[in-house]
């Protein structure tokens, strides 16, 4: 196995997740996962610095120009460099998708957390509705939303969250309940500990700690799911170069030009790959670190 | 069937090595570990052992002594991370070196028969248990289907199980934890092997059920099984082995006629065995060879333990509490428990698996509530007070549970356990917490230089004087200790036994001990509470119960246990 070791050990004996990164060798693919993830955030944060051409300029007599030295990526029906629309695309998607991961954790961790410590009386009827959304497909909950919200790169940001939500409540809801039963929970009880600090203590950050991946995994499938949306005309409008919206773009010309399917294609695809690599090996790092 | 009786395992005049027909040898046994890193271990060094025909030897040794990985090594599962090398390894003549996997499996089970330690990990949970043995047959081409399912009835029977026909047809997880340990055993001499290696075959059973055990393992060798027994218990291994061979560290120290070791032990690792194990005899005691830990006054002298007009500290009133099984039925574990326990004293509290004596202490420590009946505290509501009263009285009650590791936070290290303790979330204790944590590491014999440790880097013994520490950071008047010694080797059992007696005289604080071990129960207790079934069936002193039991469980209980002194008397007797 081709293993790219970075050994820095720590002084100390830290048994952290950190020196854990620190100690083991870290596989190439996530070493690849991680230098496209920081690509993808450096466009987000600044395009210009990777663009070469301005996203919205049209250039007619360049139209549908295939991929060459002047136009990486090829150039679309109105002469819009693809590379450069990208680039630019990559902020609105990537928001979308961390946006949509922070909905669905917040909404997750509100309810996981009361349907496994609240009174029954609570936990019962969110744990049935939490049974009843899982029942519907996440994309089908999500252009419910969409359908209830209108088309905006807002609500396609709360749709896939609200969309994700279930999954994840229940998740935290198994490891909150797993972590309540622990012998540490018992001992901080037993030593007069209020639940408050309890909870603070121990209960939500141990429930946590083998999520921690999933966020990473999770903002790869919302940009996939974004996408989705907007590829089907219900998330961001034309000319906004967002992903999801050049795929839309690019369908009519798909017989003359296939680089406006293949490249943002590309890019999607590249980014969920790239997340869901890193969330899988935090994750694994997280549960080999607990016991 | 309980076969009880201890007797000397050979009246013969014996002699070093057992006479007989050699069949399995080892001499110069060495295997190494290799680490992820590449790294070698060293963990059997140099073993000699031989096992003559219709013979029982037994490897003792405490965990990590190389005992279990000698036994694998003679079966060839030591592993894939392992190197072994001998100058002879021998099964009746034939080397066991460099042997090919399949000519193990044809070995294995024919030839050596295996028992492993835990029936419940060992045995395939969705295989009805029959199945299991017939496989053991099949696999080595035994007979036809008819003569298996014969023979399977067969081996049940001869290891004892009642009803061998309803019980092949049952999973594991439907057994009683002997009649499980029992179908192991089966599947394992099903056909006869000349040679049965035991590792641990009883550290998870019950004394009862233990008894059990080694009464079956007795016939075997009776029936002319050569055994090769791997235990940690110096009394299990008294009832069985011709020749004892103790191990520390890789090396075999001792080396002798069960006679011989027990009763005149050469090498001071030995006595030292044999002196830590708790018994009537040790009462008062140290078991261990180290000194007391108290090198400064940390806390204030208790108060004069004399309180005659006080209520006593914890007193549990009929105390009853069910739960609901995931059937849905509900079932009462505790009916109707009471006893009281004054300051200074120790309470044992012992019973078997499944008897509700963890319930009581849950109870006692009002993390459960009481169906009925009531605990009070120092005459004080304290089970069935508020929550804010019950706050209050929390950190006058401390607990150690059996496994202190999963006791502790996994992100804390040591110092974080413990300052959380003292200053339970007051600011105005947090500026001397580090200290005073250093102090209470010292009390129970660590140094301030393990704050900083991960309890999952740190041994058993260490891991539960950070729990020890942990309970008395509060100033405790009561400590709840919940198995606190069952998951530990024997010398290390002894220095927390020791440690805790040590505690008791220095902060006058009671003990709430509760165990399934006879020996440690008479060891440490005033008075002892017997539990079975969820009913307190006898209560007294330490000394009445032990010497002059009245219930017959209690008297059963007795009578199963494995007793060394006993052993030695046998012995002594029968070599004068």
């Amino acid at each position: 196995m081709t293993d790219v070791t970075t050994d820095i050990r720590p002084a100390a004996g830290r048994a952290g997740l950190v020196s854990r990164l620190a100690i083991v060798r870290v596989p190439v693919s996530i070493v690849l996962s991680a230098l496209a993830v920081l690509f993808f955030v450096i466009a987000a944060a600044a395009p210009s610095v990777l663009s070469t051409h301005s996203a919205f300029d049209t250039d007619l007599l360049s139209s549908l120009t295939p991929p060459a030295a002047d136009h990486w990526l090829g150039t679309d029906d109105i002469g819009r460099d693809l590379y450069s629309r990208i680039i630019w695309g990559t902020r609105g998607s990537l928001l979308i998708g961390v946006g949509a991961m922070a909905v669905a954790f917040a909404g997750a961790t509100v309810l996981g957390f009361t349907a496994a410590l609240a009174p029954k009386w609570v936990a019962q009827p969110i744990n049935r509705i939490l049974e009843i959304l899982l029942a519907f497909p996440t994309l089908l909950l999500a252009l419910l939303f969409v359908a209830l919200l209108g088309p905006s790169a807002t609500s396609l940001l709360i749709s896939v969250g609200l969309g994700t939500t279930p999954g994840y409540a229940r998740l935290i809801r198994a490891q909150t309940l797993k972590v309540k039963q622990s012998g540490y929970v018992e001992a901080a009880r037993a030593l007069g500990h209020p639940w408050q600090i309890v909870f603070i203590q121990h209960i939500a950050p141990n429930a946590f700690r083998p999520l921690v991946g999933l966020v990473a995994l999770g903002i790869g499938q919302s940009v996939v799911w974004a996408s989705g949306l907007s590829f089907l005309g219900l998330g961001v409008a034309p000319p906004s170069p967002e992903w999801g919206a050049l795929l839309e773009a690019g369908k009519a010309s798909i017989t003359v030009a296939w680089w406006l399917e293949i490249f943002p294609g590309l890019a999607i695809v590249l980014v969920a790959l790239s997340f869901t690599q890193i969330g899988q090996y935090i994750q694994d790092l997280a549960e080999g670190n607990a016991r | 069937m309980t076969t009880t009786e201890i007797e000397s395992p050979d009246s013969k005049i014996e002699t070093f090595p057992p006479a007989g027909k050699k069949l399995l040898e080892a001499r110069g046994l060495n295997v190494w570990f290799t680490g992820q890193n590449g790294e070698r271990k060293h963990v059997v060094k140099g073993v000699d052992l031989e096992l003559r025909a219709g013979k029982c030897i037994a490897l003792v040794g405490e965990s990590g002594s190389g005992k279990s990985v000698t036994a694998r090594s003679l079966v060839g599962l030591a592993g894939d991370n392992a190197i072994v090398a001998a100058d002879a390894l021998e099964l009746e003549g034939e080397t066991l070196l460099g042997r090919s996997d399949s000519w193990w499996r044809r070995v294995r089970g024919s030839r050596i028969g295996f028992i492993l330690q835990d029936a419940l990990v060992s045995l395939d949970p969705l295989r009805p248990v029959g199945r299991e043995i017939n496989e053991a047959l099949s696999l080595h081409g035994w007979g036809t289907r008819q003569m298996r399912r014969d023979k399977v009835l067969q081996t049940l029977t001869e290891v004892g199980v009642p009803e061998p026909e309803l019980r092949a047809r049952q999973r594991p997880g439907e057994l009683s934890g002997g009649l499980r340990q029992r179908a192991l055993i089966a599947s394992a001499i099903a056909l006869h092997p000349d040679i049965v290696i035991a590792d641990e075959p009883t550290t998870a059973l019950d004394v009862t059920v233990q008894a059990q055990v080694l009464g079956v393992l007795k016939q075997m060798l009776a029936r002319g099984t050569s055994v090769i027994l791997i235990s940690h218990d110096l009394a299990v291994v008294a009832k069985l082995a011709d020749a004892i061979l103790v191990m520390q560290d890789g090396e075999i120290v001792e080396a002798g006629p069960s006679s011989q070791v027990l009763s005149r032990p050469q090498h001071p690792y030995t006595q030292q065995l044999i002196d830590a194990i708790p018994s009537e005899h040790t009462k008062g005691t140290r078991l261990s060879a180290n000194d007391g830990v108290f090198t400064h006054q940390l806390f204030a002298p208790s108060a004069s333990p004399l309180f005659l007009h006080e209520a006593p500290l914890l007193e549990a009133r009929n105390v009853v509490k069910g739960f609901k099984g995931p059937d849905g039925i509900r079932r009462t574990v505790v009916k109707g428990v009471s006893f009281s326990l004054g300051r200074g004293e120790t309470l044992g509290i012992v019973g078997e698996s499944g008897s509700g004596k963890s319930t009581v202490a849950r109870i006692a420590l009002s993390l459960e509530t009481p169906d009925s009946g009531e605990v009070r505290f120092l005459g004080e509501a304290w089970s069935h007070a508020t929550p804010a009263e019950q706050q209050k009285i929390r950190k006058r009650i401390a607990v150690v549970y059996q496994d202190p590791l999963s006791s502790f936070d996994p992100r804390w290290r040591v110092s974080r356990i413990l300052t959380d303790a003292i200053t339970l979330g007051d600011p105005k204790h947090a500026s001397r917490a580090r200290n005073r944590a250093a102090e209470l590491l010292e009390t129970v014999g660590l140094t301030a230089a393990h704050l900083d440790q991960w309890p999952l880097r740190m041994s058993g013994g260490q891991r539960q004087r950070v729990a020890i520490a942990r309970a008395i950071a509060t100033n405790p008047e009561v400590i709840v200790l919940d198995e606190a010694v069952s998951a530990l080797d024997v010398s290390v059992q002894a220095q927390i036994l020791d440690l805790l007696s040590d505690l008791q005289t220095q902060l006058g604080v009671s003990y709430l001990f509760i165990s399934h071990d006879l020996g440690v129960i008479h060891h440490m207790s005033d008075r002892v509470l017997v539990m079975q079934n969820g009913i307190a069936v006898e209560q007294g002193t330490a000394d009445e119960i032990f010497y002059n039991p009245k219930h017959s469980y209690t008297q059963k209980l007795l009578e199963s246990l494995p007793r060394l002194e006993y052993a030695k008397l046998r012995l002594a007797a029968s070599s004068r």
